[in-house]
């Protein structure tokens, strides 16, 4: 009992010597956080009662962002589906899925932000350039996943399908495809509900969406109407999650036997 | 969907209920129909897409070559920056999100208000994105690393709270039920019952936060919250494209390092 005793002390001295390390540097300091309070007690005075100060920026902005996630999982899944089958190391030979997923690992590393900025230079600001950041984040996603989906199925289906002499598209259809099916509402409805939390970000640098009148907020110091663009957010994203998760609901459901 | 008789063909099954029946086709109509309709009234301006191609020529032409040089000077200190404010996020999220965790979990704490409580504190936490509490703090405290770490901490609250919460709940009752029977006190009953059980889910949570606070970090610079992204934010500014190249590949670097970090802590010790 005493030596993993030992180890343990040793990790919480470790970690606090790490949190005063790191604080140190990042010139954190008391009387910073002191007056850090005061401002935000004036902040959060501020903000109360939200008020809804440009209605119809407000309207447009959510609008907007409700659509370029819709646009952005629809062509995300779509390009996503044959990568993801393309990168499955059970179906796929090394030389055809290795380069499938180097493009999922590529996809998935930079933050929707960061893609967002790349095409607002691309394509100019606007809806189209957040569609396009965040069909690269969903194709990143959705084809590790459906990949790794794949991977873990039974390969008996898909051999007994095979055996039936079917050509490679039916052994997808019949025995891949069933198999994942499930999982695969599952990550398309995340993948949904993710893509609305970014499509109210990436605004923030020009890409379209309620982001932009947030941020203008921000800049203007306009806190009582970021705090009603906020709680709109909430709002949606909410809206979102129990939609997302009604659909779920509705496709993982088992089927019933029927007496007619 | 499928449909098979019975010999006599009075009884069948079938695969969905009608009601499911109906359910599915609405999805399928609202999804088309929401397309669709983002499709035609989604703002496009056709001069900028057009465009598109050559701008992204441009964009890569000035880019190439990446200004390795800048490396030292500029970017290396506000990397580290990031990896600080990623970690030292976590550690304050992992810290403050334990409590709350436990609270929602209606087997250790059996008391519901308690677990709405706590509840609430945890969706009000992911509701709110990392860039937009680093707003929130670059207001309050002004712009820097503490926003930034704040933002971070704020933001994965939410989601190692749940998580945890979620494992134990799922915990086996039988040793706690055990220590229950011999008279433990509540202390004993979690550090010898739980703990054990949920230990393994804890350092992969902790881990899986850490990796995507890597990633998010990266960007708090953009409003000013510290960290490489207000490298990037200056480059950008200035028109430097081969420093946000540099700077886009030092992100991608790290993120990368961290991924394999992480799995390989996972694989020594889970």
């Amino acid at each position: 009992m005493i030596a993993p005793r030992w180890g343990f002390r040793l990790g919480w001295v470790a970690l606090a010597a790490y949190v005063a390390y790191a604080l140190a540097r990042l010139d954190f300091s008391w009387p910073r956080f002191v007056t850090g309070l005061d401002n935000g007690a004036r902040f959060i005075a501020r903000m109360i009662p939200p008020r809804i100060a440009q209605p119809d920026s407000l309207a447009n902005g959510l609008l907007e962002s409700l659509q370029i996630a819709v646009l952005a999982s629809f062509i995300g899944i779509l390009i996503a589906l044959p990568i993801g089958l393309l990168a499955a190391r059970n179906l796929m030979p090394p030389w055809v899925s290795w380069p499938a997923r180097a493009l999922i690992a590529l996809a998935r590393s930079f933050h929707p932000v960061i893609v967002a900025i790349v095409f607002v230079k691309a394509v100019g600001f606007g809806a189209i350039a957040g569609i396009c950041a965040l069909v690269v984040g969903s194709v990143g996603f959705i084809g590790k996943l459906f990949a790794e989906a794949i991977e873990e199925i039974s390969l008996k289906q898909v051999e007994a399908v095979r055996a039936t002499g079917a050509s490679f598209l039916n052994v997808i259809t019949f025995g891949v495809m069933p198999q994942v099916f499930g999982r695969f509402i599952g990550f398309a409805t995340y993948q949904l509900d993710s893509n609305l939390r970014n499509s109210t970000m990436v605004g923030i640098v020009g890409a379209g969406g309620i982001g932009g009148t947030l941020f203008s907020a921000f800049q203007r110091f306009d806190y009582d109407f970021v705090a009603a663009i906020l709680l709109s957010i909430i709002g949606l994203i909410f809206a979102g999650e129990v939609l997302a998760a009604w659909v779920r609901g509705v496709f993982l459901a088992r089927g019933k036997v029927e007496e007619e | 969907m499928s449909m098979v008789f019975d010999g006599a063909g009075t009884r069948t099954w079938k695969r969905f209920t009608p009601r499911q029946r109906i359910a599915r086709f609405a999805i399928y109509l609202a999804l088309v129909a929401g397309i669709v309709a983002s499709a035609r009234s989604v703002e496009v301006i056709p001069e900028f897409l057009i465009d598109a191609p050559a701008q992204m020529q441009d964009l890569f032409k000035r880019m190439w070559p990446i200004a390795w040089a800048h490396y030292p000077r500029g970017v290396h200190d506000s990397l580290v920056e990031t990896l600080h404010i990623a970690t030292l996020g976590t550690i304050l999220a992992v810290a403050m999100a334990l409590p709350v965790g436990v609270m929602a979990a209606h087997n250790v704490v059996p008391f519901k208000p308690l677990n709405y409580l706590a509840k609430l504190i945890l969706v009000a936490s992911r509701s709110v994105n990392s860039l937009v509490w680093a707003l929130l703090f670059v207001a309050i405290f002004g712009p820097g690393a503490l926003a930034g770490t704040l933002a971070i901490a704020f933001r994965s609250i939410g989601f190692v709270g749940k998580l945890f919460g979620e494992a134990l709940e799922e915990s086996h009752r039988g040793t706690i039920e055990a220590l229950e029977a011999s008279g433990a006190p509540w202390r004993s009953r979690f550090a010898w019952g739980y703990w054990p059980q949920v230990e393994p889910a804890f350092w992969s949570i902790a881990l899986f936060r850490w990796d995507i606070n890597v990633r998010e970090s990266a960007v708090l610079g953009l409003v000013g919250a510290g960290g490489i992204g207000m490298a990037l934010d200056t480059a950008m500014n200035l028109f430097q494209w081969d420093r946000v190249a540099m700077v886009l590949f030092a992100i991608f670097a790290v993120v990368v390092i961290a991924e394999i970090a992480v799995t390989q802590i996972r694989k020594r010790i889970l």
